[in-house]
């Protein structure tokens, strides 16, 4: 791998940028593998860098039905944030964000990580009282979390309008000062760029249409688009599409898919400085590096895999849009789009065994994904590479919705996620 | 949005409805007596299928009644809908008893 510096920047320049090689390989798939890990979106690539840096585990596959990075890694509204509620969260989020730090360092590969502050805004009482709790319980975890007041709102983000005679009036917000956002896509070239390196084989366009099993039932390998591939553990790294690839193995999951949509605006001079969520009126918003604001909208009530969802979700995030911020009532929005979501009914995620010997899972992360992909990755590749979870997370596993304890993020946080 | 044919109230937009989730999940009939497994999977798992999906709605601003559908997942289309307590039809069935849908 050609490392990216000062050095190497000047010396394409001045040979018209015709030397750069390829970021990672195109490799056909070899007969068997150590891992086989099912996605190359972020988490999955994550999973293959670790895997490879950190465990030496580098006779690994990463099987990909399109290319990667073109499902929900390229979708989301790239939002970086780990003020979670419970222990649990906190501890995985955490871990993520610690990794989000160094990344850009670590991979040797820009991926924008920028720490612009996550505001959630409060617009009633319960709000207030939650958000607050989320600060104090945020602390105890050692992350930084602070409660602002309107005008500290205001002059935290000055496009925000916090007059008292809004429809949901700003009685206060969260800040998380190092949440941000990071480039998406620069995220799964970084990590494909490192796990290629170190040997891992990216194989794109190719299907998982079944699994291999031996007599005792433990994992052999699975079937693709492309032949049978042995391998002696897999993980499936699916995102939305985990109930299909799982259903394919036989397995029902605890999981239903759901479109989550989000939308950009025209380009523009910079105007937004920050992250702002507001959970109550459903809207996020945050300004790109190239200009575009980038909304964040809900999910549709049904199950779907249709990648677009109702336009309806969008307006009711647009008012809110132009409530809040009334400077941007007449930009034009230029596209929209909808990604395929798995979600749980705790609505945290799900990282470990599988009733399957061999077969490991890693989904269910729903609308909030994105900013955990580091963390995610990182201890997914001790799960794969020890064939036990690590210990942030352990309280994830499949087998939480058999014994009853669920780290109930959605009923407890009052938060999107 | 959709625009969904409740079998009461004819064509109404999306936002008339709630849906109620997949179809056909019989609670058991004696909580105490089944395995932790097994009332995990009646509370949690799920089909969620990538093509025909039975699902619940109830046209909350309309009627007021619920209704099951068939859905294909991947279309978002309605093949048909039919009346709570009813079995799912077969897909040939409800292609033909709502070819507007289809």
């Amino acid at each position: 791998m050609r490392r990216f510096s000062l050095t190497s920047l000047l010396k394409e320049a001045a040979n018209g940028h015709q030397g750069w090689e390829r970021q990672w390989r195109a490799p056909e798939p070899k007969k068997e593998y150590d891992v086989i890990i099912v996605g190359g979106g972020g988490h999955g690539l994550a999973t293959a860098y670790y895997l490879a840096s950190v465990h030496g585990v580098t006779n690994v596959a990463v099987l990909e039905r399109g290319w990667i990075g073109g499902g929900n890694t390229g979708r989301n509204t790239t939002i970086v944030r780990s003020n979670y509620l419970f222990d649990e969260s906190a501890g995985l989020y955490e871990h993520a964000m610690k990794l989000w730090e160094g990344l850009s360092q670590e991979l040797n590969y820009n991926v924008m990580f920028s720490q612009r502050g996550v505001l959630m805004l409060a617009h009633n009482h319960h709000d207030v009282i939650s958000f607050k709790r989320h600060v104090y319980a945020n602390r105890l975890n050692g992350i930084d979390n602070e409660w602002l007041s309107p005008e500290e709102c205001k002059a935290y983000c000055p496009p925000l309008s916090i007059s008292p005679d809004l429809r949901y009036p700003v009685l206060g917000g969260a800040l998380q000062r190092r949440g941000g956002t990071a480039r998406h896509d620069a995220v799964a070239w970084g990590y494909a760029r490192g796990a290629d390196s170190r040997g891992v084989d990216i194989i794109q366009n190719c299907e998982v249409l079944g699994l291999k099993r031996h007599p005792d039932g433990s994992v052999a390998g699975v079937e693709t688009s492309r032949g049978t591939i042995g391998a002696k553990r897999v993980g499936v790294v699916a995102a939305g599409h985990t109930g299909v690839v799982m259903s394919r193995f036989g397995l029902r999951m605890p999981v239903e898919s759901v479109p989550l949509q989000a939308l950009v605006s025209e380009p523009v001079k910079p105007v937004f400085p920050c992250v702002v969520m507001s959970n109550a009126v459903h809207a996020y918003i945050s300004q790109s590096d190239k200009g575009e604001l980038v909304i964040g909208a809900g999910t549709d009530q049904y199950v779907s895999y249709s990648q677009q969802g109702g336009i309806h979700i969008i307006n009711h995030t647009l008012d809110a849009i132009c409530e809040l911020f009334p400077q941007f009532g007449r930009m034009r929005m230029l596209r929209s789009w909808g990604g395929i979501v798995d979600v749980t009914p705790d609505r945290s995620p799900i990282l470990g065994k599988t009733p399957i010997e061999g077969l490991f899972v890693n989904c269910g992360w729903g609308t909030g994904g994105f900013k955990a992909t580091p963390g995610s990755g990182h201890v997914f590749a001790h799960t794969l590479a020890t064939g036990e979870p690590h210990k942030i997370n352990a309280p994830f596993s499949l087998d939480r919705f058999r014994t009853g304890r669920l780290i109930d993020e959605a009923a407890a946080a009052a938060v999107a996620h | 949005m959709l625009l969904i044919d409740c079998p009461y109230c004819g064509k109404r937009p999306e936002v008339e409805f709630h849906c109620g989730g997949e179809a056909h999940i019989a609670r058991p009939e004696m909580p105490t007596a089944v395995e932790d497994a097994d009332w995990g999977s009646f509370l949690y798992y799920r089909t969620n299928p990538k093509g025909l999906h039975a699902e619940r709605w109830l046209h909350g601003h309309g009627c007021g009644r619920w209704f099951n559908a068939l859905r294909d997942t991947v279309s978002d289309a309605f093949v048909a809908t039919y009346e709570m307590g009813k079995p799912r039809p077969d897909r040939d069935e409800a292609t033909a008893s709502s070819p507007s849908n289809a």
